[in-house]
């Protein structure tokens, strides 16, 4: 390949007004010091919010009360989200006890398990933002980059009594996590001690001043768990285990969810395998590769801008080649891995270290009390006596892990105490529900989510019942948007928000995480859900062959086709 | 003629020369003209700017004095008469113009003024006085009759054996100090050594009749006992007195339009404690029209449950018949109850008549003079189903009964809007009272009502109260800072809505305070609009119970010292809308602590600093 002249240009086009907001901000400052003490609301600009959102908050508003506002002459009920990187989703007692004090004292009084093992505190106020990311400091734990055009919080399965590389696995992904941060003292200038520190001359080695074109998201699993859902991440890393050690990671790129109604330009797409790689090239490979998003990624339409789009007007082997140059090095071929699932586990299982781990079910990821539920105070109570630590599951679920010996019985006395549930007595369907937070904080929902899910499910679970079929996983997802918070691209069965009350109705995703589902029916409300899942549903009970699943037997049946890559999604 | 000199008159010598050598050639008829012309151009001040407040109309009656003299019997020396009233919210003003007008037509030469615009050394130059004053919260007098209060109890008041006079005093009975700033003028002038004209009136809120009665006297006794003219003439004088609110309009205080509501709101988010209207009414086809910083009465209606449950403790008829008001008309009992009377408040003038219809000693006994202060504790806070529960049983008819209650008086609301940038409309802000004491819900009369039972479609009686010393100043470039926490805020928006339409170049500073910013800031996001359209300048918040530590108002004001302190500098006018009792009292402290330590002043330096700034209208208050 020429030196001046590459084969492969970066895509043209006039930048986006996100980059432009980027370009101008000084690495990310913006005015976001000035309007964050603006008295006279307690919002933000456009612009500055944007650029909040590399300090890993958002601007909301409870659109539940938005109009009503409106007409009260009050502007929004503005509010705001933050997200807490946790690589691999742990955190220690300490840390979990510092989130809940927040999270009563400047958030709603709930936090929130994300899809991406974070935490996420809701209802924050301007003025309170300061103090509450301070806290978050102090417990030496960052929103740093937990949103915006960098790479987000590393995934990794938290499982630790599933393999004895673990916890090896995890210290990768946050050595990952740690490389890819941004380095700009705008985040500690802003919130921590208002100092100004002089950047240092390079001061955004990786990301330089534009960052990246979109958010780029890293995942590592260990077979046979795919909890991480490792082909919907940009970068996937999948362990191979040779003679019970670690011996590297099958490489998988370009997968990820998010996609636009009625644009067939967008889509949803699944990674796929490039080779093998040692654990020590890991790093390495991971900022070659942000780098090459960084350079060719399109940075004038944002919708589609994700590293898939990049991969896919490309080529696979075009970005082998480019990966290969930069890195100096090659890929070793791929090697055999098994996936034979991708949810969790629940209840009390002991781990390879001997030590105790317990896995609940978190409706929704959302940790709260609610009458009769006292769970958020339960977990307090836990975390007081702790000695281990807890681990966000990339399903929204809780795991107590590392419970010594001497301890379990103490917290399983808690946990009995206040009603914390492994949710074995929920449906299988149930326990295999994932949901975003959509209405009424987020702005992007177009329809419920969050709070309409478990509702469904008590009318899906008479269908369920009905049909034997209570103990069955099958993975089902709810988004109030196109935009796969809650991956649903991976669902068995999925619903995407059209409107108030109307989703489309996706079906055929792998169990395993290894096939993207397909458009079953459009704009369907409760009652035509319920019509159309109800005969499928019963007719899998009594057609399925054995250990057959949903999303395979609805292919089987005829009811969708299989999607085999993301540019046959919309056929 | 006497010859002026320095020694004897309060010219310099160039003056006097040039008097002594035009008024011996005036005629008689162009001395009188001369002296009507110099008093009316005293009223106005320079430019009608910076002189004493007073209504343009007294200014011309004043000015029009020789047409009326010269159709008179020659004016005696003692036809000379000092009107000066003291009034916050504009009654005593207006009812004071309106007397000067009457006493003109008698061919009286008056001089109206407000207490302190009037120089108080020339109280011994004077014969005949006449004040009229309000009261305010705790027996204070208002703003414009401070300082003239405070002389008259000084050291420097000197002994006024010439002087004769008589005090009209507004107030309200459900106040324990009932009409305390006109019993404080009236006793203080005796003690100096004046001669009272004619006993002083104390007027309650529905002041009518006892204003027409003091007029009538007035007039009578300055006219010597001969005149017959005078009774009459003082009613008519009352009812110019409602004219004058608002010279277009057919409607007055007496007279109120049936206003229709057009857009009712609550101006809380939800979660807030507190509840606050937002009203719009029309006021199409009234002709009624206003300034900003005027006020608008509303008459309300009583609860109908209290008005339902008085009737039921009483055993009356809601459908009987009785007097709706001392003219005679009449209508049911629950008409009256509803719309006519009072029924919230008890004051003593009330316990005493309802004494004369129930022997229950345990009344007597609260009644007697050595049992003041239970008589008080048991006002507070109590209403008339208390006083009829609490003494049982009565065996009184209703027609009887309800001759000893008050008449429902309007509420005074700050005007909210421009009528400019709203013709036809008026908007009012209305913050809801709900409390519970002696363990029943209360509601605030008015407040309740536009809360509960002023929906869109609906009416309610209102009449204009024009507030003279509560306005924005005539020249738009003047800076403006505008002091108004919680519903205080409301004459703000009016200012400057009219501002923005006519243009004005004037910079304008607004501070706003209430308990919690996301459901507290009323009109939040009018006031983000104006200050992105440049309408309003600066807008400085304290929302008291979002932090640990308390934040009010007069806190930002004091943070803002330097600035503030400039914009006195540059002119601006300061008004403060709101609290009485803690508030303004305490903004007054920060404004007088921001003069001092901007300007370098001691604490009386800076107080006269601000003492001046309100003679020269440049600091106005409305406040309750």
């Amino acid at each position: 390949m020429a030196n001046n002249e590459p084969a492969v240009k970066p895509i043209g086009g006039p930048p986006s007004d996100v980059e432009h907001i980027k370009l101008e901000s000084n690495y990310l400052r913006g005015a976001l010091v000035e309007t964050l003490s603006n008295p006279i609301t307690g919002g933000l600009p456009e612009d500055d919010n944007r650029l909040l959102k590399f300090h890993g908050s958002y601007m909301q508003d409870d659109r539940d009360l938005r109009s009503e506002r409106e007409r009260s002459k009050l502007e929004p009920a503005y509010q705001f989200m933050l997200r807490v990187v946790a690589p691999g989703g742990v955190a220690t007692p300490a840390q979990w006890l510092v989130m809940d004090d927040l999270a009563q004292k400047y958030g709603n009084g709930t936090l929130r398990i994300t899809t991406r093992q974070a935490f996420q505190m809701h209802g924050v106020l301007k003025w309170n933002l300061k103090k509450t990311i301070k806290g978050i400091n102090d417990t030496l734990m960052t929103t740093l980059a937990a949103c915006g055009d960098v790479n987000r919080n590393v995934m990794s399965g938290p499982n630790p009594y599933q393999s004895e590389v673990h916890a090896e696995v995890n210290e990768w992904a946050r050595k990952i996590s740690d490389h890819l941060a941004p380095r700009t003292a705008a985040y500690h200038e802003i919130w921590l001690d208002g100092e100004k520190v002089v950047d240092s001359k390079v001061v955004e080695p990786i990301y330089g001043p534009v960052y990246l074109p979109r958010k780029f998201k890293i995942g590592l699993a260990v077979p046979p768990s795919n909890d991480v859902d490792v082909f919907s991440q940009d970068l996937g890393f999948i362990a191979i285990l040779e003679d019970g050690k670690l011996a590297g990671f099958n490489v998988s790129v370009g997968g990820g969810m998010g996609m636009t109604h009625g644009d067939t330009s967008t889509y949803p797409q699944l990674g796929r395998i490039i080779g093998f790689c040692r654990p020590e090239q890991m790093i390495d490979l991971a900022e070659k590769t942000v780098t090459i998003q960084r350079d060719y990624g399109n940075r004038s339409v944002r919708k589609n801008a994700r590293f898939k789009y990049t991969i896919d007007r490309h080529g696979l082997e075009w970005f082998t080649g480019e990966l290969h140059e930069r890195l100096g090095w090659t890929l070793e071929p791929a090697r055999e891995y098994h996936f034979d699932h991708n949810g969790d586990r629940y209840g009390w299982v002991k781990g390879f270290d001997g030590k105790w781990n317990l896995t609940l079910y978190i409706q929704s990821g959302r940790i709260q009390d609610v009458p009769g539920y006292p769970l958020m105070t339960g977990l307090r109570e836990i975390a007081k006596i702790h000695g281990g630590d807890f681990r966000l599951t990339p399903n929204q679920n809780l795991i107590i892990a590392g419970v010594s010996h001497t301890k379990k019985r103490k917290v399983a006395e808690l946990a009995k105490q206040y009603g914390l549930t492994d949710g074995a007595h929920h449906s299988a369907l149930r326990r295999s529900a994932m949901s975003c937070v959509a209405l009424p904080t987020c702005g992007l929902a177009m329809a419920e989510a969050e709070r309409y899910l478990p509702l469904l499910l008590d009318k899906m679970e008479v269908i369920i019942d009905e049909a034997g079929l209570r103990n069955e996983e099958i993975i089902i997802r709810m988004t109030g948007c196109p935009n796969g918070c809650a991956r649903p691209a991976l669902g068995e069965i999925s619903f995407i928000g059209k409107g108030p009350g109307r989703y489309n109705l996706y079906l055929g995703a792998g169990f395993t995480g290894d096939r993207l589902n397909k458009l079953y029916k459009e704009n369907i409300d409760e009652k035509e859900i319920l019509d159309t899942l109800g005969p499928i549903i019963h007719r899998y009970a009594k057609e399925r062959s054995t250990g057959e699943h949903f999303g395979d037997f609805v292919i089987r049946s005829g009811y969708v086709k299989a999607v085999t890559s993301g540019l046959n999604f919309h056929d | 003629m006497l010859q002026l000199q320095v020694t004897n008159s309060p010219f310099n010598e160039s003056q006097a020369e040039l008097l002594n050598r035009l008024l011996p050639t005036l005629t008689h008829s162009q001395q009188v003209w001369l002296s009507g012309y110099l008093s009316a151009l005293s009223l106005l001040g320079d430019n009608g700017q910076a002189g004493p407040a007073v209504l343009p109309l007294a200014a011309e009656a004043a000015a029009g004095v020789s047409t009326s003299t010269n159709a008179m019997p020659q004016p005696e020396v003692s036809r000379e008469v000092t009107v000066l009233f003291g009034s916050q919210t504009g009654n005593c003003q207006r009812l004071a113009a309106s007397l000067s007008r009457k006493l003109e037509e008698q061919g009286f030469k008056v001089t109206v003024a407000a207490m302190n615009s009037f120089k108080p050394n020339g109280l011994k130059k004077i014969e005949n006085l006449l004040l009229l004053v309000s009261t305010h919260g705790e027996g204070e007098p208002p703003d414009n009759a401070r300082a003239f209060h405070e002389f008259l109890y000084s050291k420097r008041a000197p002994q006024l054996p010439q002087l004769r006079y008589s005090v009209l005093a507004l107030g309200d009975t459900s106040y324990e100090f009932f009409c305390q700033t006109g019993k404080d003028f009236d006793q203080k002038l005796e003690e100096l050594g004046a001669q009272r004209l004619t006993p002083r009136a104390d007027c309650d809120l529905d002041y009518d009749e006892p204003v027409a009665e003091w007029f009538e006297h007035v007039i009578r006794s300055l006219s010597g006992s001969g005149s017959q003219q005078a009774a009459g003439i003082a009613d008519e004088a009352v009812l110019a007195a409602e004219s004058a609110e608002s010279l277009e309009s057919a409607y007055s205080r007496n007279h109120p339009f049936h206003a229709e509501v057009l857009e009712n709101l609550n101006l809380n988010g939800r979660g807030s404690d507190r509840e606050t209207r937002h009203l719009e009414l029309s006021l199409a086809g009234s002709n009624i029209t206003f300034e900003p910083g005027d006020s608008l009465g509303v008459y309300p209606e009583n609860h109908p449950q209290l008005v339902q449950d008085i009737i039921a403790a009483m055993g009356w008829e809601a459908g009987e018949s009785v007097p709706l008001n001392k003219k005679g008309e009449e209508g049911t009992l629950h008409e009256a109850l509803l719309r006519h009377y009072e029924i919230t408040v008890l004051t003593k003038p009330l316990l005493e008549q309802a004494a004369k219809l129930n022997s229950a000693p345990a009344l007597q006994e609260l009644l007697s003079p050595d049992r003041q202060q239970e008589l008080k504790n048991y006002i507070h806070g109590r209403d008339l189903l208390d006083l009829i529960q609490d003494f049982a049983p009565w065996e009184v008819p209703a027609r009887s009964f309800v001759t000893i209650l008050r008449k429902l008086p309007a509420r005074l609301y700050s005007i909210a809007s421009s009528y400019n940038a709203n013709p036809d409309e008026v908007h009012f802000t209305v913050r809801a009272v709900r409390y519970e004491s002696h363990g029943r819900e209360r509601y605030g009369v008015c407040s309740v009502h536009c809360a509960e039972r002023a929906e869109p479609g609906a009416t309610l009686p209102v009449y204009i109260q024009n507030n003279p010393n509560f306005k924005l100043p005539s020249n738009p470039d003047t800076p403006v800072i505008m002091i108004g926490p919680g519903t205080g805020v409301a004459p703000f928006r009016s200012f400057l809505e009219e501002r923005e339409e006519q243009g004005a170049q004037g910079k304008s500073w607004l501070f706003y305070g209430d308990r919690h910013f996301v459901t507290d800031f009323l009109y939040q996001t009018d006031w983000q609009r104006m200050l992105k359209d440049g309408v309003l300048s600066r807008l400085d918040v304290a929302f008291s119970r979002d932090t640990d530590e308390k934040v009010y108002v007069q806190h930002r004001i004091l943070e803002k010292s330097r600035e503030l302190y400039t914009w006195l500098q540059e002119g601006a006018h300061v008004y403060v809308c709101g609290d009485e009792k803690h508030m303004a009292h305490d903004v007054h402290a920060a404004l007088i602590t921001v003069i001092q330590q901007e300007g370098g002043l001691s604490p009386e330096g800076a107080a006269a600093y601000l003492e001046n700034l309100q003679q020269e209208q440049r600091y106005q208050r409305d406040v309750y």
